[in-house]
């Protein structure tokens, strides 16, 4: 138990995807212009995270069996492409509602990095099942507490007087780098309280 | 061998998702409706809500499974789209009255001062909340621009500290209508002559007057003036009721600021008119 927690709480703090291994940065910088859509991304992330990472687990085993591990990055691919067409074609049909909330971002991360780089680093780390998918989870919530927040600072950034070299783009890089390095003051804290 | 085996695997499991999705998506497939399809394909896609649907689709849906029967509902699309829905729908053609927005306030630079040096964010919105914006007068346009950047057609501009809509560019899709802070701007029929209070100020007369040379003092001159009963004065201001009004222009001629004017919008100018202005 003190060990899924431990885990949980590396993913969303400690090892952020975005802020600390630098994964997903695409959707981070894409999407985080207004909180509602990114609160949208973030929950699609999530829930394709954790259901890429129970589907995969096995066939990581099958993979390993037949010391195939080398193949691991294009079955992973091509497995969570068509499980996420999959689940929009059943969230399509039986529950419209979610359909349209989570809307174009659901295809969107089809192969987004996060996704497969959480797979590919449950297996580096030889998780279990119950922590693989309990690192991914973590490593959702972290993905949501990054778009978040820096939807916040994007929102405030528009109102602000922005000298015009670095309109757009230039500041939203360094707000980003700034909350980044912000993330850095959690390094070690895991440690510190399940040590 | 080896090789083998790693070209089977990776072929079984990508036949196995695409079989799996191809029948996926025969089983659960969703039907279309197509003829809200085709509707929306028609409409403008300018998403403005003016018909009181959530965006274009939502009117289509609405249109398509029968729970309006109004055509006519589209502003920015006009009598056009009214007619093009109508014959796929198989219902009768609304009657749109083609409409344009008009901001009523004449407070620009050379009528209204400013109370307080603003320094904050350009928004009308947030001005607003500051004793009712920088202008001498709480009533008139700020000038920051919320309907500059809101209208779809990019029809708005700020002249001389006031927004001005190009009334040929305009919808009337009520997007600046509901953006504005000061409840400014209203529609018009376009094309039509109508006599407008460009003034908002609902200050006693001596008061409205030191705070802008143009408004509105509430003198009843044009009430008297005009003989159709189009005009009222409600709180100090006038207001024309552009359905009685005829646009002869008693009103304008009797007002002693001016700020009562008969508007034709989308009326072509002559120099030589600009000149007698």
């Amino acid at each position: 138990m003190k060990m899924m927690l431990a885990i949980l709480l590396t993913g969303i703090l400690t090892e952020n995807f975005v802020l600390a291994k630098f994964l997903g940065i695409c959707p981070f910088l894409g999407v985080s212009k207004k909180l509602n859509t990114a609160v949208g991304m973030s929950a699609a992330v999530i829930f394709v995270m954790v259901l890429s990472t129970a589907v995969t687990y096995p066939i990581n085993i099958l993979l390993v069996k037949n010391d195939l591990e080398y193949l691991q990055t294009i079955v992973f691919i091509l497995v969570i492409a068509a499980l996420v067409q999959l689940v929009e074609i059943v969230l399509k049909k039986y529950i419209p509602a979610l359909y349209n909330a989570l809307g174009i971002y659901l295809p969107l991360i089809t192969t987004n990095c996060a996704v497969l780089g959480v797979v590919l680093l449950n297996i580096e780390n030889s998780y279990t099942f119950v922590q693989s998918v309990m690192n991914s989870l973590g490593a959702g919530l972290g993905f949501m507490l990054a778009m978040v927040m820096f939807a916040g600072v994007r929102e405030r950034l528009e109102s602000c007087d922005v000298p015009k070299f670095l309109q757009g783009l230039p500041i939203t890089l360094i707000a980003a780098s700034l909350v980044s390095v912000s993330f850095l003051g959690f390094s070690g804290i895991i440690e510190g309280i399940f040590g | 061998m080896e090789i083998l085996t790693a070209v089977i695997i990776v072929s079984v499991i990508g036949l196995i998702a695409g079989l799996g999705l191809a029948i996926a998506s025969k089983v659960m497939a969703v039907p279309v409706d197509e003829k809200a399809e085709e509707i929306q394909e028609v409409l403008p896609g300018a998403n403005c809500g003016a018909c009181g649907f959530s965006g274009c689709s939502g009117y289509a849906a609405a249109l398509s499974q029968g729970k309006t029967t109004d055509t006519g509902l589209c502003a920015p699309g006009g009598a056009e789209v009214s007619e093009a829905v109508a014959k796929i729908t198989g219902l009768a053609a609304g009657s749109v009255t083609p409409m344009a927005a008009v901001v009523l306030c004449q407070g620009n630079k050379h009528n209204t001062d400013t109370k307080l040096n603003y320094m904050g964010v350009k928004s009308c919105t947030m001005a607003n909340q500051l004793f009712g914006g920088p202008k001498d007068c709480i009533y008139g346009c700020i000038g920051f621009g919320d309907c500059v950047e809101v209208c779809p057609y990019e029809a708005i501009h700020i002249c001389d500290g006031v927004a001005r809509i190009n009334p040929l560019a305009c919808r009337a899709c009520k997007m600046c209508i509901k953006t504005c802070p000061k409840g400014l701007i209203e529609l018009m029929p376009l094309h039509e002559a109508k006599a407008a209070v460009l003034c908002n100020n609902h200050e006693k007369g001596a008061v409205a007057r030191k705070q802008c040379k143009a408004a509105c003092i509430g003198c009843m001159r044009c009430v008297k003036a005009c003989e159709y009963d189009a005009v009222k004065v409600e709180n100090f201001c006038a207001k024309v009721d552009f359905e009685k009004c005829i646009g002869c222009g008693k009103c304008h001629e009797v007002c002693p600021v001016k700020c009562i004017d008969v508007i034709e919008p989308g009326k072509k100018i002559t120099a030589a008119e600009v000149k007698a202005k």
